[in-house]
């Protein structure tokens, strides 16, 4: 067993674990947070996708003995007091159906509105190409990601950033 | 990014007076997005213990011993089990569908015994504290197997003295279907196209694993399952295990997604109920993709032998199709039905003089397969679309023209087919039209003129599918002139509260459809209330008795109708309290959405949360009525509902490298009136993404040995954001006449359509090149064979030898063996 301290959400842990633990074992089994899902065992669906230190990570490919000090955002702990504009877009926009890859899809999203604030469409298509989703085509999932970024940075929606790939908006 | 602009189609929310037809965002994504979920996964009871099953890792081997004194020694460990410690109480897995009399249906134990028929088949289980303990102790499991030869091919395994899956040998049922004189129509045929296409196997990949929970307390038993099928579920675990039905309750909680790969009732779930019962504790199990994907069902696995005779001027004479289904090792439960449910579809929305269709149903040494989104419709679909551009391309027709040459046209509505159904309602012309026009095809048809002349690496090529299919399974009558083993009704009730707020129960049992508001807009528009007021309960078996589960396409066409019915039921047993409460006739009251009052003197009236207030204290109900609003009614289809559209892809062929890019999708959508046009377009959307997978990315290849080699999602290539275009969607709206909302089937339509519109595209980049098909999925490997082959002057292969990732061809010409399709398929992931 080693002993880890971590924060989860805002709250501190101190817990010994197996060295072999998985973090997203450690965080839906040890400290509750069940919010974060697992989809695969070979890091490629992204479904379980935390904040760690700031950073998103597969919570699948990281031991919990490697968060050891680390602060660690799920997407229980995403909201603060009210929703996440994220969260609001992915509602809005209907960017999932059964719900599965959405908190690990909004946890990459929000890494990647950190590293790039106003995405192109296509920018948003390749950040999140390490996240599944089965259900939506990822259609509204690149909108809500755009539109998040629009009312995170100030601007409307429709205010595309100048290197949007054009001629490309549903038609109904 | 929804804008509607486009003319004819739905509203928007400004013009929209009901709340049928409004972009309601989900009552049920609060949960979804902030973490709330009750995956089954999720679930912890007090004292549960962890199940692992130790799987086949051979494709066909015989038992001779499995060894668990070790693993039952191993820290944490409750039990270990073998096939044979549960021989006496386990059964057969059951197959609901057995489509012909003489079908042969092997036993299906849930844990293996004395024979393993695929990689991935159960063949013992271990109990333990905690899932870590569960899985060591599988290590300390000896199994003794004698390796038998594995059936890997359908043809071959048809051949006399192929080794057999099963004693009763490799062929399950030959299921023939003709109508008209198909002779007649081949015979002096200007015309006659042959061909042979793959449906290669697919692996469903809901996003959410498998997993069970089971509670035995006294003699009551309580599952969680991701299922889509609690109500099935619970009956065919009493058929199976003998515990009376009553005493068996099944809760489906959160499930993610399913596509039909939860429409099962499955060994793990069947043994989660008898270890709880053994132990008397509490069970979970959870499945790892990497087992998932051996062990869940696998979808479609068609070879299909296609013959189309025309005239000259286009018209359609006769269709013949002759398939073989790979059914897997075993039938599940309604493994045989799945390929039958594409006979109906082959001719899909052409008239011809003459049909005939048989299929096969062969076993093989593999994962069973059953239902994948379409079950059936898209492998009928791919074929006949397939063959239109074919046959068009022989005759120098445009596509659309041999299409329109040969559709039903909207003003023969009702229309029986050769195929014996009775389409209700439909116009091909406008959504092609409509499609045409967003697509901007002439000028696209242009550009690959072009680019055709200029001799460019990169070809442009468009593809048209205009599908129909044959969803809302279904009338209880045509399922049992099919064999089937249930109905295709759906229940609904409706509860007033006293408050006047209102409970519904649907036996429909959603994952991720949006049931709960897309049920609360129908209540809404029917009783009259706020929208926000109806709470949709559903997918737990004590709280939901009555149900036929989520699968088909039947929610809304089948458990919506059941809904409507319901409601109406409660607005006529309101009529008559409301009378009594204000003193006159029920005869002489009008209903307005939400109130009954007064023919002519409108001020008079009471509302519905009134009247169901008066019922809760049922002081001055009219003697022998009552004192409840509530209402329940099942409903039975007529017919089926044929949802149509037409879906047009423009690809981008890169000639050198065989890459596949879509420049352009436009899919027009006919699905009758529409609930709620933002579910509309995300099951359209989510629909279009596996049918692309299919065309272009997704394959279950196993080797010569039997093992499953795509087993993970680093293997098995689903696509992703960056894969995929941005698709532009639209609609036309011919309400089906059917039943009483008009409503057709949405669920299934994107992946049915859009497979043979990418595939007709990519050949149609190539068709210059000599090109004339190429299997699926069609990755850069296969893509740039099939253009080398075409230049020696070979035919393509038929996609047999699967292909299992897309090598990187070689830069310069290759020498012929190079080109062999059997050659590097045993190459790198």
């Amino acid at each position: 067993m080693n002993h880890i301290n971590v924060s989860v959400d805002g709250v501190k842990y101190s817990d010994d674990v197996e060295p072999r633990m998985l973090l997203v074992h450690y965080l839906r089994e040890v400290a509750g947070r069940t919010g974060t899902p697992i989809g695969c065992d070979t890091s490629n669906c992204g479904a379980c996708t935390v904040l760690l230190s700031g950073m998103s990570v597969k919570s699948c490919s990281v031991l919990a003995v490697q968060a050891d000090g680390a602060q660690i955002t799920t997407i229980e702990g995403l909201a603060n007091g009210e929703w996440h504009p994220l969260q609001r877009a992915f509602r809005e926009e209907h960017a999932l159906q059964c719900g599965y890859c959405t908190p690990g899809m909004i946890m990459a999203a929000s890494d990647l509105l950190r590293d790039n604030p106003r995405p192109t469409q296509q920018e948003v298509r390749e950040g999140l190409e390490g996240n599944l989703c089965r259900c939506t085509g990822y259609q509204n999932i690149v909108a809500a990601v755009l539109r998040a970024a629009a009312e995170m940075s100030g601007q409307s929606a429709t205010d595309a950033p100048t290197k949007a790939a054009p001629q490309t908006g549903a038609v109904s | 990014m929804t804008a509607t602009e486009t003319p004819g189609a739905v509203p928007a929310n400004s013009e929209v007076t009901s709340e049928i037809g409004r972009r309601r965002v989900r009552k049920e994504d609060a949960r979804l997005v902030t973490g709330q979920t009750n995956w089954t996964d999720n679930i912890r009871l007090p004292g549960m213990l962890h199940v692992a099953f130790l799987r086949s890792p051979y494709a066909h081997a015989r038992i001779n011993s499995v060894d668990l004194s070790a693993a039952r020694e191993a820290p944490g460990v409750i039990a270990a089990f073998s096939g044979a410690d549960l021989a006496s109480e386990q059964g057969s897995l059951p197959c609901a569908w057995p489509v012909t009399p003489d079908i042969v249906m092997p036993d299906h134990p849930p844990m293996a015994t004395g024979e393993v028929r695929y990689v991935g088949e159960i063949v013992a289980g271990v109990v333990a504290r905690d899932r870590y303990a569960a899985a060591d102790a599988l290590e300390a499991i000896d199994v003794d197997y004698d390796p038998l030869p594995p059936v890997l091919d359908m043809e071959a395994a048809l051949a006399e003295g192929s080794p057999k899956v099963h004693a009763a040998g490799n062929k399950s049922f030959e299921w023939p279907f003709s109508a008209g004189d198909i002779e007649a129509a081949f015979r002096d045929a200007p015309v006659v196209i042959e061909r042979t296409f793959r449906q290669q196997r697919l692996i469903p990949s809901a996003m959410e694993p498998r997993a069970v929970v089971c509670a035995a307390v006294g003699d009551e038993y309580t599952m969680w399952s991701a299922t889509q099928i609690p109500h099935i579920l619970r009956l065919m675990l009493a058929m199976v295990t003998g515990i009376p039905e009553q005493q068996i309750r099944v809760i489906a909680p959160d499930v993610g997604g399913g596509f039909g790969s939860k429409l099962q009732v499955t060994a793990e779930e069947v043994l989660a109920l008898l270890l709880a019962r053994r132990l008397g504790k509490p069970v979970k199990w959870t499945e790892s993709r990497s087992e998932g994907n051996m062990a869940v069902h696998h979808g479609r696995d068609q070879i299909q032998r296609i013959k189309l005779a025309a005239d000259r001027d286009g018209r359609l004479r006769g269709l013949s199709v002759d398939l073989l289904a790979d059914m897997g090792a075993y039938l599940m439960l309604v493994t045989p039905g799945v390929p039958l449910l594409g006979a109906f579809m082959f001719n899909a929305i052409y008239k011809m003089d003459a049909y005939s269709f048989t299929c096969t149903g062969v076993f093989t040494t593999k994962t069973p397969t059953d239902a994948y989104r379409g079950a059936g419709r898209p492998e009928a679909t791919f074929a006949i679309e397939r063959m239109m551009d074919e046959l068009a391309n022989e005759l120098g027709m445009d596509p659309l023209a041999l299409r329109e040459r040969n559709w039903i046209r909207h003003e023969e509505f009702p229309f029986t087919t050769i195929a014996g159904l009775t389409y209700d309602s439909g116009n091909y012309e406008a959504a092609t039209a409509k499609a045409r026009e967003i697509f901007r095809y002439d000028e696209l048809r242009k550009e690959q003129a072009e680019r055709r002349a200029a001799g460019s690496p990169v070809q442009l090529g468009l593809g048209t599918s205009t599908y129909t299919e044959m969803c809302g399974l279904a009338p209880s009558r045509i399922l049992g002139q099919l064999s089937y083993g249930a109905g295709g009704w759906e229940h609904a009730s409706v509860r007033m509260l006293p408050t006047g707020k209102v409970e519904v129960v649907t036996g429909s049992s959603a994952h991720g459809q949006g049931h709960e508001t897309a049920w609360s807009q129908i209540v809404a528009d029917k009783l009259g209330v706020p929208f926000e007021d109806v709470r949709v309960l559903h997918g737990d078996t004590q709280v939901s008795p009555k149900g036929m589960d989520t699968y088909g396409s039947r929610s809304l066409t089948v458990g919506g109708i059941a809904l409507v019915n319901a409601c109406d039921k409660v607005v006529e047993k309101a009529r008559v309290i409301a009378a009594a409460m204000l003193e006159v006739a029920p005869e002489d009251l009008e209903w307005s959405p939400g109130r009954w009052s007064v023919r002519g003197d409108p001020d008079q009236g009471k509302t519905i949360a009134e009247i169901a207030l008066a019922t809760f204290a049922a002081h001055n109900l009219p003697d022998g009525v009552e004192p409840s609003l509530d209402s329940e009614a099942t409903y039975d289809p007529d017919n089926f509902s044929y949802p149509h559209g037409t879906h047009l892809c423009a690809a981008e062929v890169d000639t050198e490298t065989g890459q596949v890019t879509i420049r352009s999708y436009v899919a027009v959508d006919d699905v009758g009136t529409v609930v709620n046009p933002l579910i509309v377009d995300g099951q359209v959307h989510g629909g279009l993404a596996q049918g692309i997978g299919q065309a272009l990315y997704e394959e279950a290849v196993y080797d010569d040995d039997g093992n499953l080699v795509t087993t993970t999602m680093a293997d098995y290539i689903l696509p992703t954001a960056a894969d995929l275009p941005e698709f532009q969607t639209a609609r036309t709206e011919t309400p089906a006449t059917s039943n009483p909302l008009g409503v057709k089937g949405v669920g299934e339509a994107g992946t049915i359509a859009s497979t043979p519109a990418v595939v007709n595209a990519v050949i149609d980049a190539l068709r210059p090149l000599g090109v004339r098909d190429v299997p699926m999925p069609c990755t850069p490997e296969r893509v740039w064979r099939a253009i080398q082959l075409a230049r020696l002057g070979r035919a393509p292969d038929s996609g047999d030898a699967p292909s299992a990732a897309p090598a990187t061809p070689p830069a310069n010409q290759a020498h012929d063996a190079e080109l062999n399709p059997a050659h590097g398929q045993e190459e790198g992931m």
